[in-house]
């Protein structure tokens, strides 16, 4: 009954041994360190409050939005838990949704579990929360929401490209085939998710705008997460363009059977070919459209963030 | 809606029900451990791994097919391993053209390739009978007695004891838009898919302040009926010497499981 939208969680088998002791480590640290922060920040109140707010992750990836053509869009959920409850509680709370997903529907594995976590609860806490806290303080809600949805786009990205390199790692895939497909997937699964943690983001902000107030933010995680979160952001940003070096699938498909010119050239070219036109063909130029194009992303998340909040007024 | 409709678990009287929850744990997490340490190709152990299965499956009085019948689920992840049959080392068995792309299949990829299949498929139908016949709670109150932290157990009991009444709210929330959402026979309703999913968005942050405001009614709720912070179970799951049997018997069985696979 329940399936997940993004297949991003990895099954028993996918991952070797190295690679799943790897990542239970670092599951494991920070989950300790997680429950260690809630305990003194939040007390005994809220653990029914984070539990229920997992159960809340869980509901709420039943909503869907028909996208095109039948399929629909959903929510994973990892960004907006760390920006509402704050980092520590929302890794507590993806960590619970993400086991219970893996031992009530077997979608991921047991043993891989500390992988799963990494990638969905941990990596979407790091960017979700910490490009959310460098404007929580502004009083300006678009660029609030702008950066919010960017945060949610990059951490689904982010994600898949993480799971590919682990999956690479352990021999499961060659990273030719698996980087194109999970990244071109999750590209576009990952607007879907910015798209619904604005909106919903821009709801909470106007009914209950003291649970996003500033300080409330500040407490609960400090600039290191700032510091974090940009980190991880810029690997992934260029990350991504340099692990797969070799042309598209699709370019390379049309260049062998030879009907690559018949395609059209764009009738204007501002990035040809992923590059800036005076830096040439090297990985910088290729870096530095990468980031254009993440920060044309956040631009176009400003006017939408702008829309709403317009109609939210 | 009913409170089971995310239940796994099968009712019957076995063997297998009666066990500690704790040793059922132990032995599905051996079991899968198992099969990811034994190396690519171990045929014989990987069979015998299967039997060992079917043996579980037929203790649970369950049917000796229960597991093999909900066992396809993993399969669309299986496109992801895919590539690893093309693996560069080993002998090339054939040399294939498609669309242009030239890949040559291995022997080693292909061995390869049958293993996750084999490990990924047994590490399920595991994972599947384990919830079948260990109720949640108490796999619950097995993770508490194998020391996994306390508040991560009681959060995954409240997430448990939640999700249908957060699930009600989400049907409520799906009908209501539903009911607001005029269509003409053929005719595409709503407008764009931004505005689609913005309106998904407000019911998310909807469901997240009912949701939000509701923990503090539960949790006076609770304290009010006496909570301290655990979560309290009727059954005490005490280790029996039947118990601690069967689980020496299973590790035993899975450490000749490994030998058998590393020989062979």
């Amino acid at each position: 009954m329940h399936y997940t939208p993004a297949p991003l969680h990895i099954p028993d088998g996918f991952l070797n041994l190295v690679v799943s002791l790897i990542f239970w480590t670092l599951t494991g640290l920070a989950v300790g360190i997680a429950i260690s922060k809630t305990n003194k920040a939040l007390g005994e109140k809220q653990v029914p409050l984070m539990g229920i707010m997992a159960a809340f992750i869980f509901a709420a990836q039943m909503l869907n939005f028909p996208v095109a053509g039948g399929t629909s869009g959903h929510f994973l959920g990892g960004a907006l838990a760390a920006i509402v409850l704050g980092p520590w509680a929302g890794i507590l709370v993806m960590t619970a949704v993400i086991s219970v997903q893996a031992l009530l529907f077997q979608d991921g594995g047991l043993l891989v579990m500390g992988a799963n976590i990494f990638n969905m609860g941990i990596l979407t806490a790091m960017i979700g929360f910490g490009l959310y806290r460098i404007v929580s303080g502004s009083a300006n809600k678009t660029i609030k929401l702008a950066v919010a949805g960017g945060a949610a786009w990059l951490a689904t990205v982010a994600a898949a490209l993480l799971t590919s390199l682990q999956l690479w790692l352990s021999g499961t895939s060659s990273l030719q085939v698996v980087i194109p497909a999970m990244l071109s997937v999750h590209i576009l699964i990952g607007i879907g998710e910015a798209l619904i943690t604005v909106a919903a983001l821009a709801f909470i902000m106007q009914a209950r705008p003291d649970l996003l107030e500033a300080e409330k933010v500040a407490k609960k995680g400090g600039r290191g997460w700032i510091m974090a979160g940009v980190l991880v952001s810029l690997i992934a940003v260029l990350l991504s363009p340099l692990a797969s070096g070799d042309p598209d699938g699709l370019e390379r498909v049309a260049e062998d059977i030879g009907f690559l010119q018949f395609g059209q050239s764009a009738p204007y070219t501002i990035l040809p070919d992923y590059t800036i036109p005076f830096l040439g063909e090297t990985p910088l130029s290729t870096i530095i459209a990468g980031i254009i194009g993440a920060l044309v992303v956040l631009g176009v998340m400003v006017v939408i963030g702008g829309m709403l909040k317009k109609q939210n007024a | 809606m009913h409170a089971d409709a995310f239940d796994r678990y099968y009712a019957a009287e076995s063997p297998l029900h009666r066990l500690d929850p704790r040793v059922k744990v132990l032995v599905t997490v051996a079991f899968i451990l198992s099969n990811a340490l034994l190396p690519d190709g171990a045929w014989a152990a990987f069979g015998l791994g299967w039997i060992f299965l079917l043996l579980a499956n037929s203790a649970s009085n369950l049917g000796v097919d229960f597991t093999f019948r909900r066992s396809f689920i993993a399969l669309p992840f299986m496109l992801v391993a895919v590539s690893a049959i093309f693996a560069p080392s080993g002998q090339p068995l054939a040399q294939w053209t498609v669309g242009g792309i030239d890949l040559v299949p291995t022997d080693t990829g292909l061995i390869r390739f049958g293993s996750i299949l084999l490990r990924t498929w047994l590490s399920v139908q595991a994972g599947i009978l384990l919830v079948a016949v260990t109720q949640f709670p108490d796999l619950i109150h097995a993770f508490e007695h194998l020391r996994v932290p306390a508040v991560l157990t009681t959060i995954i009991a409240f997430l448990y004891r939640y999700l249908f009444v957060l699930t009600d709210e989400v049907l409520r929330l799906l009908r209501a838009r539903d009911s607001r959402s005029a269509a003409l026979p053929g005719q595409k309703s709503g407008r764009s898919v931004f505005w689609r999913a913005k309106i998904a968005g407000h019911m998310a942050g909807q469901l997240f302040l009912r949701s939000y405001e509701r923990s503090d009614r539960i949790y006076n709720a609770m304290l009010s009926r006496g909570y301290t912070g655990q979560m309290r179970t009727l059954r005490a799951h005490l280790m029996r010497r039947h118990d601690w049997l069967v689980l020496t018997a299973s590790i035993l069985a899975l450490l000749f499981l490994q030998l058998i696979g590393r020989i062979g």
